[in-house]
């Protein structure tokens, strides 16, 4: 990296894909991955998530990554979507299972499943 | 804006923390030093190497007020101004990651979850103080942070953001790992730099600081993983940005691990100042099944307890301190009602029993002695005069250890006798456990009237210490009973009791 104008043409590059812009139709869908999340059984959600988005033909917009521990040990594995232009849901106690049927209402159907989201779930 | 009240955003947990350190965790992909470009990283670094001297960097942390999070809060300014003013073409700067408190894992989710952090923390620190080379002590059971650090390390140097002539400024910083074997006196400062050295991680007295002596006997900059992944955000956002959170001197946030006898069970950032009844109660969610919170221990190993009490204490450095308690690196476990504090006290002697190198007497046998006074204790054969011993003994061995291990080891003994006296006089003197955790102390006793003789206790007794006939009360055999407490799980008619 020579010059600040080199990083700044990297953000650029970036930011529509980590910061999802309202109207882009862009879904972002990241899994917690951190010791804690892979202990608790993220890495067969991942998988799902990309073998789902793959056999759906939803690749060209929604992209699913991982990342770091959001801090909520007992609800592992979290997974979080974010849109553009809405709230972001953060869905946890995930299991492949449910992995199918939010990519079916969810990402598809554009109606989060709440049942598994954060604030419906005990624990 | 379509809503839908589903985040984690919306809970209580998170209403009153505030992410500086965390900002990136959850959020990017920590295998992507794009993504980690794409939220600003990487721009303090360049604001520094292109617009900032040396002096001005070290100024601007000194004015935010940032103390180190490894646990004794040195203001982290000064301490790099120390090294800056060594007058030596080779210098270092060193990242703790041993994490070695129990139960603690805040580094190691900032490691995970945004590596890049730390390099540009470290980076920025090598350049306010004149270093060219960084390590990275990071404990092996790490694995995953041990990768996500390493492949962050490529793709800086890859990318230019570490190497020769960073920015196109002339500045060159290039850096390393290291694997801790997982002592904890390996976290220790002078040990850890021993440690990297390549010899068997020993503390070694102090002074020479290692500002002055350090790594490979250079002067050298030892930070905390928590403290340099504070020191990009003040570059950027300005040291007023910082200080603007906080207390009065202690300076913006502190990520705690949360555990213990609480319902939400995790990694929390707050601002300094949060209380501990907001933690305990609001963030935490409260204890579960209805107990009481009795105390919660901060500082690990070394730390101490702030009682019931003092659950409205503003949780800062120094308020911690004069409780007899102290921040640490940020390891805080709830206790309920049913935690007994000598043996919490127990326990963690326990662990520095097990961790001491072995080097000073005080240390080695003091602890072990100390412990063996708890255990006497607990095993109801102890006596007054064993409470009197044992505070002196532990003033020994503060007074005559080398390192923080030894000397903050009667920490958490001295801390639990002077908040709850009671409770150790009551293992002494009415050889009672009032928590009911003590197995020595307890006797498991059956209600004739409650008991229906359905036999069920008998049935779960590993030891065969419950007789009795179908239908009539049941008799357990204090001779053989080895106080299990599986029959008063099973008994469904509460009719089990310990006293
Ligand atoms: C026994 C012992 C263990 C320690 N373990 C750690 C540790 O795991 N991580 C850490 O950052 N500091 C640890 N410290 C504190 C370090 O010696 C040092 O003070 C700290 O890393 C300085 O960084 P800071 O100024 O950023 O807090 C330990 C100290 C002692 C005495
Ligand atoms: S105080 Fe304990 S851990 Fe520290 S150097 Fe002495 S023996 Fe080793
Ligand atoms: S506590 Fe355990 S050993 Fe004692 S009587 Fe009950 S089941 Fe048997």
């Amino acid at each position: 990296m020579k010059s600040l104008e080199e990083l700044a043409a990297i953000k650029a590059r970036m930011q529509d894909k980590v910061i999802m812009r309202e109207g882009s139709g862009q879904i972002r869908v990241v899994v917690g991955m951190a010791t804690c999340g892979i202990a608790a059984g993220a890495r067969p959600v991942l998988d799902r998530f990309v073998e789902d988005v793959e056999k759906e033909g939803l690749a060209d917009r929604v992209a699913v990554k991982q990342t770091g521990c959001i801090g909520i040990c007992q609800y592992e594995p979290v997974v979080e979507v974010h849109e553009g232009g809405k709230d972001k849901v953060t869905y946890v106690k995930m299991t492949a299972e449910k992995v199918d049927e939010i990519v079916e209402k969810h990402i598809k159907g554009g109606q989060p499943v709440l049942e598994y989201t954060i604030t419906h779930v005990g624990d | 804006m379509v809503h839908y009240n589903a985040s984690l955003e919306d809970t209580e947990f998170y209403k009153l923390q505030r992410r500086v350190v965390l900002r990136n965790c959850g959020v990017i992909d920590p295998e992507s030093i794009d993504e980690y470009i794409a939220v600003d990283g990487y721009a303090a670094l360049g604001k520094a190497l292109t617009s900032m001297t040396p002096a001005q960097v070290v100024d601007e942390i000194k004015a935010s007020g940032l103390r180190g999070r490894g646990g004794g809060g040195f203001p982290t300014g000064m301490k790099w101004s120390f090294t800056a003013a060594q007058n030596n073409p080779v210098k270092y700067v060193v990242c703790n990651a041993d994490e070695g408190d129990p139960g603690a894992f805040m580094d190691r989710s900032v490691l995970e979850g945004d590596p890049h952090c730390i390099i540009e923390g470290m980076a920025l620190c090598g350049y306010a103080t004149g270093a060219h080379e960084g390590y990275v002590y990071v404990r092996a059971e790490y694995p995953i942070a041990v990768k996500r650090l390493g492949k962050a390390i490529e793709d800086a140097r890859a990318y230019g953001l570490l190497g020769k002539d960073i920015f196109g400024s002339g500045f060159d910083f290039d850096l390393y790992l290291r694997l801790g074997a997982g002592a904890f006196v390996c976290g220790e400062e002078t040990a850890l730099m021993t440690s990297i050295e390549g010899n068997r991680g020993e503390p070694r007295p102090r002074p020479p600081y290692p500002a002055v002596s350090g790594l490979f006997k250079k002067p050298t900059t030892e930070n905390n993983v928590e403290t340099f992944a504070n020191v990009a955000q003040i570059i950027l956002n300005g040291a007023d940005w910082f200080a603007s959170v906080g207390t009065e001197r202690s300076k913006g946030t502190k990520v705690f691990a949360l555990g213990g006898k609480i319902n939400n069970t995790g990694l929390v950032e707050v601002p300094m100042g949060t209380t501990l009844r907001q933690i305990v109660e609001v963030v935490g969610g409260g204890i579960p099944n209805g107990k009481h919170f009795k105390a919660a221990q901060t500082g690990g190993p070394s730390g101490g307890c702030i009682p019931a009490s003092m659950i409205d204490i503003e949780i800062d450095y120094d308020n911690l301190v004069a409780q007899g308690a102290m921040m640490g690196s940020g390891g805080m476990i709830i206790m309920d009602e049913d935690t007994c504090m000598v043996d919490i006290a127990k326990f963690f002697l326990q662990f520095t029993v097990d961790e001491s190198c072995g080097k000073c007497t005080a240390c080695r046998i003091g602890t072990k002695r100390l412990y063996e006074l708890l255990e006497k204790i607990t095993d109801g054969k102890g006596t007054l005069e064993d409470l009197d011993t044992m505070e002196t003994l532990c003033r020994y061995i503060k007074d005559n250890s080398l390192c923080g291990l030894g000397q903050t080891a009667p920490n958490p003994v001295l801390s639990t006798y002077s908040r709850f006296p009671e409770e150790y006089k009551a293992h002494v003197v009415d050889k009672k456990c009032p928590a009911g955790v003590c197995k020595s102390l307890l006797t498991y006793v059956i209600d004739p009237e409650k008991c229906k003789g359905c036999t069920a206790c008998a049935r779960v007794c590993p030891v065969g210490a419950i007789s009795g006939t179908v239908k009539e009360p049941h008799v357990i055999d204090a001779a053989k009973c080895i106080k299990c407490g599986s029959c008063m799980e099973r008994c469904k008619f509460g009719a089990i009791s310990k006293k």
